[in-house]
């Protein structure tokens, strides 16, 4: 719902529809994927007993997948607040970096910027990230459209898992192996595009050490200290080396 | 479950989750420019960060028996072998989600 009025009051209605054709297009990747999982959630959440509405409103106002999943878990079992609180932190915490790198493309975006912002989910980032081919596909009102198709997708994906749940017994145990599922089909996408892979293999290998060393529990914040540690050395070292190359050439 | 207690977890939530999205764009704004050493951090971090999720969705498995180990194992290595081959997002999670569930409900109970 209030989506759906951010869209009204800004003047982001094209004026020629094409815009909103492109847009459509531009989404497509992303809407099988987000029914898909968005019906997992929904089944899931009604499984565990967070009734119809609740799930529904965690996909409009939390509206982070892998959180959403995580969160049905540790609301179903009573979770406290800072556990969800620091949970939270960390399962999303990558979402800062997707606003560095976004911080130039939404600067100019004026009224739609909350939207856009509140809205940069991993696969809308995805999409968004890169240029588009097409001149016309950059542009703020280009990106809200698709944000919003994007967020529907899973809206409409939470209510159609609420109600399969409500409505059709199924055996449910074990449909959180989707969460899984896409975490490695995005992890193979970047393994095949990308040309650094140490990136993946620090991360994977400091989040098992720290899993070893700090329990199933609590050990997504140290492996998240421990990545920006690994990621930013070599960056450190070579900083290191060219002011010593600098202090030796002043002698 | 208490309503009151689940209203007020999806608001904690979903205010990290926004207070995380907003952020940078509340910090640098303007003409403060993010540092170089954050924009080049943020160029690899997301690749760490999915090698830490899917390690972190598979947390839970132990090599005390078959049956909490294999099925996640199986599944995931299928998961990653469909996708290898067909590049269809949708295909390679439906197929190894349906493969999990098949083995946890019916081979390992």
């Amino acid at each position: 719902m209030s989506t759906m009025k951010t869209l009204h009051n800004t003047d982001t209605a094209p004026d020629n529809s094409g815009t909103v054709r492109r847009a459509f297009i531009k989404s497509l990747p992303v809407m099988a994927g987000y029914i898909v999982l968005g019906t997992g959630f929904g089944i899931l959440a009604y499984s565990k007993g967070l009734g119809l509405i609740w799930p529904v409103l965690m996909s409009i106002f939390i509206y982070a997948g892998s959180m959403q999943y995580v969160a049905v878990g540790l609301l179903s079992s009573g979770a406290g607040f800072i556990t969800l609180a620091l949970t939270a932190l960390a399962v999303n915490a990558r979402h800062l970096l997707y606003g560095i790198s976004m911080l130039d493309k939404y600067k100019d975006s004026g009224r739609k910027k909350p939207y856009l912002v509140f809205s940069l989910t991993d696969e809308t980032y995805s999409l968004l990230v890169r240029e588009d081919e097409n001149k016309r596909n950059n542009n703020p009102g280009f990106y809200l459209l698709v944000s919003l198709f994007d967020q529907c997708y899973w809206v409409l994906g939470s209510i159609i898992g609420v109600a399969a749940g409500r409505f059709i017994p199924i055996n449910t145990k074990g449909i959180d192996f989707s969460l899984t599922a896409l975490f490695i089909t995005v992890a193979v996408d970047q393994w095949c595009e990308g040309k650094k892979h140490w990136p993946a293999i620090a991360g994977a290998l400091s989040a098992v050490i720290c899993r070893l060393i700090f329990g199933p529990d609590s050990f997504l914040i140290p492996t998240m200290l421990a990545i920006v540690i690994v990621l930013s050395a070599p960056d450190i070292f070579e900083r290191i080396r060219s002011r010593r190359r600098k202090g030796a050439g002043n002698e | 479950m208490n309503n009151t207690y689940i209203f007020i977890g999806i608001l904690i939530i979903a205010a990290v989750t926004i207070a995380l999205r907003a952020l940078p764009f509340l910090v640098f704004s303007g003409k403060r420019k993010a540092p170089q050493f954050i924009t080049k951090l943020s160029s690899l971090l997301p690749y760490a960060v999915m090698g830490m999720l899917v390690v972190f969705c598979l947390k839970d498995i132990s090599f005390t028996s078959v049956g909490t180990f294999l099925p996640e194992l199986i599944s995931a290595a299928l998961v990653a072998a469909v996708h290898l081959w067909k590049h269809n997002t949708i295909l390679s999670i439906v197929a190894g989600t349906v493969c999990y569930m098949l083995l946890v409900q019916l081979v390992f109970v």
